[in-house]
């Protein structure tokens, strides 16, 4: 396989990997390295997460699973300085050496940063990336007053987010009018009054020549002579490619590193693409234009014969609540231009479209943007407006379905991403799609500003006519096979009394009538939950692991990993592994993560043979369940011990061992707080004090880490088991289906968990439900070994005899 | 030009489970059967598609279509096509079944 390695781990680098990855999924073997410590995420959302309404989760659009999934190599937080273009590798600053056959650099822009004295004061900052987010958040706290340099788009977006966050904030503007580059000095001063509105304050036409300040920045001093406060300084005053490793090895740069139509540098099998990169003269900061450029370079790397780029005009518009507007195009009217326009300012709309050659050239618009789709189309496409009416008529009297019944198939919906009216509309009626969600993930379309949203639902809703449920469109179901959230599904089998997977998928008209690997383990498990042991489970519903009883390793063989109760073990139980590992000449004995002995790469027809002559149960490595309970020696031997940490392992792993559970779920218990288990990274962790015993939930040490939060203090070893099986009951019964417990309890909140676990009866409630449940449990392994049918279905190697 | 075609006994139909995979060797050709809810019999590769697949008799069944175990790509049971946004093709070959017998024609 070919080597691509890309440096930048963005928005317009991924893109171009998810093209290459739909075109030809084998042809690569590729490793991205990302300065950012994080996986892509939208950069767009940051002036949502300032303005507090989205959270960093929501905003990644490729979680580390998926590079998983597509077997990317990533390394985060790691930076490349060194091309050697001669030899083909990269060296990074880590001192690792990566070879590759084709190169991509996407290492975006960095804030352009003023060249003035105390530039680099505490508390000044550029916008660019969620480190310079959480800045602002965290000053937000402690300070009152901000000063944003620059009244573009990102300077207004981060001043209403200052705002948002609690602070007093002056925008210092060099130029007369706001966005001056997309708005006409009409729309400028209407955006301005708004804004004032809203309670930012303006200091127009001021040259900022000096940040003052001891260490911390305490003020701006401006050309005139004058001064303003300030505890935070945002310099917003624009972008610069980041250029340094191309530059430095040699790479052609001007503005920014030099493409060809092709996104092909001036060294061979070096591409770039995105906001490092100048195209014909131009460097684009806005993704639509650079998703483009991703596709053209995708098609190329993967040998397609691809349509060349040439540039692109992109359109603007602002994220503030309360404002409407959008810009694309000249701004300025010359000679040769002719404008159309409305402006009233009663309601504070206004229009103006400037013609040159009966063509649209140009086009402000303020207060009502619902023409930007139409009017942006004849502007891209230079379509002859002779006879065409520019703004519809005013008082258009259907809804948005007549609007979109009059939108001509090719019309671009999605501006970020490129997706028009027939591509949504084709997916929805070849794919059986229902919900904006599925949308989005088929076409692309909404999946960066966000803001063709509404047109996409209403685009839904007109393709499906009658069929369409707007309720349903907008929640997230539990996968593509139906549009039921988990809430209702739960409540649909409580009232239906439904009791298989195939039942419930027949009642609830699955659309895909034996469902697919994410709702088919999902039902599977909420049945078991509420049916506790009436329930048979559905085997064939599980993934390969838990239908196995086994791991399956990536060569397709599997591992075998024993239970040790509180990872305690016997000299005479050590031999027993120790002898089958030798029989069945197992490559890999190791010990795992989780204080037991693991038997790697046993062929599937050893394994119920194996797990016969142990004689042990399943450790259930593999499963959706109690994995392990870690202990530490505790008061039987270490002389810190206070608390017998071992005995309450075990009496814990034996207790709850094989439960089913939305995720995996991990235990650690320690009899002091030097806590050598790492209590305080398990789902559950117990820690020993003097007379107690201290119990932690939430904890995670996988890819979240996340110290667990302290639940309760208590006595006694029953009142631990009591606590801990209304705690994992409770998390059974409330968690979504593949949530971990340090994900949910930051969903629900530690206080709501400790306020329903504070009731003494709800608490007995809980745990009779544990105990009717935990009794349906059976020994998967011996299950196996006695049953003839579950050995062949699942275990056997077939030999066919001629036919009697 | 003329091509031979072997049929070759590849199981019992009645040892085929429903809704699981049935992994046979036959001209050290891996070949997974499987027996679909509606009765019918696929035999496709008993590899995935995937740059580092592995078998696809462990995967999940559903309807006409099988998810690779280890990387949940869906595919087709009956052309062997992998199906969006996925790509790729497994190779598929031709089943019949007379009385007990199920044939794989190669
Ligand atoms: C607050 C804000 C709001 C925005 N709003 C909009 C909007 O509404 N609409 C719109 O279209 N666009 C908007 N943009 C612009 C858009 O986010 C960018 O155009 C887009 O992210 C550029 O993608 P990129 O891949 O070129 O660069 P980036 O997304 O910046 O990715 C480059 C990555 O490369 C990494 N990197 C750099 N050098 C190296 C190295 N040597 N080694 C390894 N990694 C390296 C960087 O750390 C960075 O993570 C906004 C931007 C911001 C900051
Ligand atoms: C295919 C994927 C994975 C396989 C095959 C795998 C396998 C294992 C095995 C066999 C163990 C030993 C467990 C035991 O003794 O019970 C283990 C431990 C562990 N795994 Fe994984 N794992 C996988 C994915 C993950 C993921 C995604 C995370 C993080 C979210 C993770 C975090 C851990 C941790 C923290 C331990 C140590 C457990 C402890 O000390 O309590 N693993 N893993
Ligand atoms: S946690 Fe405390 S009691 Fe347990 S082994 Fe460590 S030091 Fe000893
Ligand atoms: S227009 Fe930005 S996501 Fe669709």
């Amino acid at each position: 396989m070919k080597k691509l390695v890309m440096i930048g781990n963005g928005m317009a680098g991924v893109r171009t990997i998810e093209e290459i990855l739909k075109l030809s999924p084998n042809q690569f073997e590729i490793t991205i390295f990302g300065q950012e410590p994080h996986p892509n995420y939208n950069r767009i959302k940051l002036s949502n997460i300032l303005q507090g309404d989205a959270s960093f989760e929501e905003i990644i659009i490729n979680p580390l699973d998926w590079y998983k999934e597509n077997n990317i190599q990533l390394f985060t937080g790691e930076s490349v300085n060194k091309i050697d273009t001669e030899r083909k590798f990269v060296t990074t600053d880590q001192g690792r050496e990566v070879e590759y056959d084709d190169l991509i650099i996407a290492t975006g822009s960095n804030s352009f940063i003023l060249p003035i004295p105390g530039a680099d004061k505490m508390g000044v900052t550029g916008f660019r990336d969620i480190n310079d987010c959480e800045m602002m958040i965290k000053s937000a706290e402690e300070y009152k007053k901000a000063v944003v340099i620059g009244g573009g788009l990102l300077g207004l977006e981060a001043a209403r987010g200052l705002l948002n966050l609690g602070m007093k904030v002056d925008v210092v503007h060099l130029m007369p009018s706001l966005m001056e580059r997309q708005l006409d000095p009409i729309a400028s001063s209407l955006l301005k009054a708004e804004l004032e509105s809203q309670g930012m304050r303006f200091l127009m036409e001021n040259e900022t020549v000096e940040i003052i300040g001891d260490e911390r920045v305490a003020g701006l001093r401006f050309k005139d002579g004058s001064f303003a406060r300030a505890d935070l300084v945002v310099m917003a005053i624009g972008i610069k490619s980041n250029t340094s490793v191309a530059r430095d090895s040699g790479i052609y740069v001007n503005r920014g590193i030099v493409v060809n139509d092709f996104m092909e540098t001036s060294a061979p099998n070096v591409y770039a693409v995105g906001e490092c990169a100048e195209h014909r003269e131009i460097v684009y900061g806005l993704v639509a234009p650079l998703y483009e450029q991703g596709k053209v370079l995708a098609e190329r790397i993967c040998g397609k014969e691809a349509a060349p780029y040439e540039g692109s005009v992109t359109g603007t518009q602002l994220k503030i609540a309360g404002v409407d507007l959008y810009s694309a195009g000249e701004i300025f009217e010359d000679g040769t231009t002719k404008s159309i326009m409305v402006y009233n300012e009663f309601e504070g709309i206004y229009k103006r479209v400037l013609i040159r050659d009966n063509r649209v050239v140009g086009i402000v618009l303020y207060g009502d943007t619902k023409d930007s789709t139409r009017l942006f189309r004849m502007l891209s496409k230079k379509e002859d407006i002779t006879g065409v009416s520019i703004f519809e008529s005013q008082c258009s009297a259907e809804g948005g379905g007549g609007d979109i019944a009059s939108m001509p198939n090719d019309e671009l919906v999605c501006g970020c991403n490129g997706v028009t009216k027939g591509a949504i509309v084709e997916a929805i009626k070849t794919q059986g799609l229902t919900t904006l969600d599925q949308v989005s993930h088929c076409t692309n379309a909404g999946r960066s500003c966000g803001r063709c949203k509404p047109m996409v639902n209403d685009i839904l809703a007109y393709t499906l006519g009658d069929q369409f449920d707007a309720a349903a469109a907008q929640k997230t179901s539990i996968c593509g096979c139906t549009t039921i959230s988990r809430e209702e599904l739960i409540a649909e089998i409580k009232e239906k009394g439904l009791s298989s997977v195939k039942e419930v998928m027949n009642v609830l008209e699955w659309n895909n009538e034996e469902g697919c690997t994410k709702c088919r383990p999902a039902i599977n498990y909420y049945l078991g939950m509420i049916h506790m042991d009436e329930y048979k489970d559905d085997r064939d519903s599980r993934l390969v692991n838990e239908k196995m009883h086994a791991n399956i390793q990536k060569d397709g063989t599997y591992s075998v990993v024993p239970r040790m109760y509180g990872g305690v073990t016997t000299a005479a139980d050590l031999k027993k592994i120790a002898e089958v590992a030798e029989k069945y000449e197992v490559p890999l004995v190791k010990l795992t993560g989780g204080q037991r002995i693991g038997l790697f790469g046993v062929k599937k027809e050893d394994l119920p043979s194996m797990w016969k002559e142990l004689d042990m149960p399943s450790g259930y490595a593999y499963g959706k369940t109690l994995r392990t309970v870690k202990t530490c020696v505790g008061a039987q031997f270490c002389r810190y011990g206070t608390q017998d940490s071992m005995s309450l392992g075990i009496e814990l792993e034996k207790k709850f061992e094989r439960l089913d559970t939305p995720h995996k779920v991990k235990m650690g218990v320690s009899a002091c707080p030097r806590n050598c288990s790492e209590a305080g990274i398990k789902d559950i962790g117990f820690v020993g004090i003097d007379g107690g015993w201290e119990i932690y939930i939430a904890g995670n040490g996988g890819v979240d880490l996340r110290a667990g939060d302290l639940l309760a203090t208590v006595k006694t070893e029953a009142e631990v088991m009591e606590m801990t099986g209304a705690y994992l009951q409770y998390y059974r019964e409330n968690a979504n289906y593949l949530e971990r417990t340090s994900k949910w309890v930051e969903r629900v909140g530690l206080e709501h968990v400790k306020e329903v676990l504070a009731n003494e009866e709800t608490r007995k409630a809980l745990n009779e439900r544990m105990d009717q449940t935990l009794k349906k449990y059976i020994e998967p392994w011996n299950e196996a070994i006695e049953s003839e049918s579950i050995k062949d279905k699942y275990y056997a190697v077939h030999t066919v005899k001629a036919g009697e | 030009m003329i091509t031979t075609k072997t049929m070759t006994l590849a199981a019992n139909y009645s040892d085929l489970p429903v809704r699981a995979g049935y992994a046979v060797n036959i001209n050290d050709i891996e070949i997974a059967l499987f027996k679909v809810t509606n009765g019918r019999v696929y035999a496709i590769e008993n590899h995935s598609p995937h740059p580092k697949g592995g078998v696809l008799t462990e995967g999940l069944v559903s309807g006409e279509y099988v998810y690779c175990p280890v990387y949940d790509w869906k595919i087709s049971l009956v052309d062997g096509k992998v199906q969006a946004p996925d790509t790729g093709q497994v190779k598929t070959f031709q089943v019949e079944v007379e009385g007990d017998n199920v044939y794989i024609i190669i």
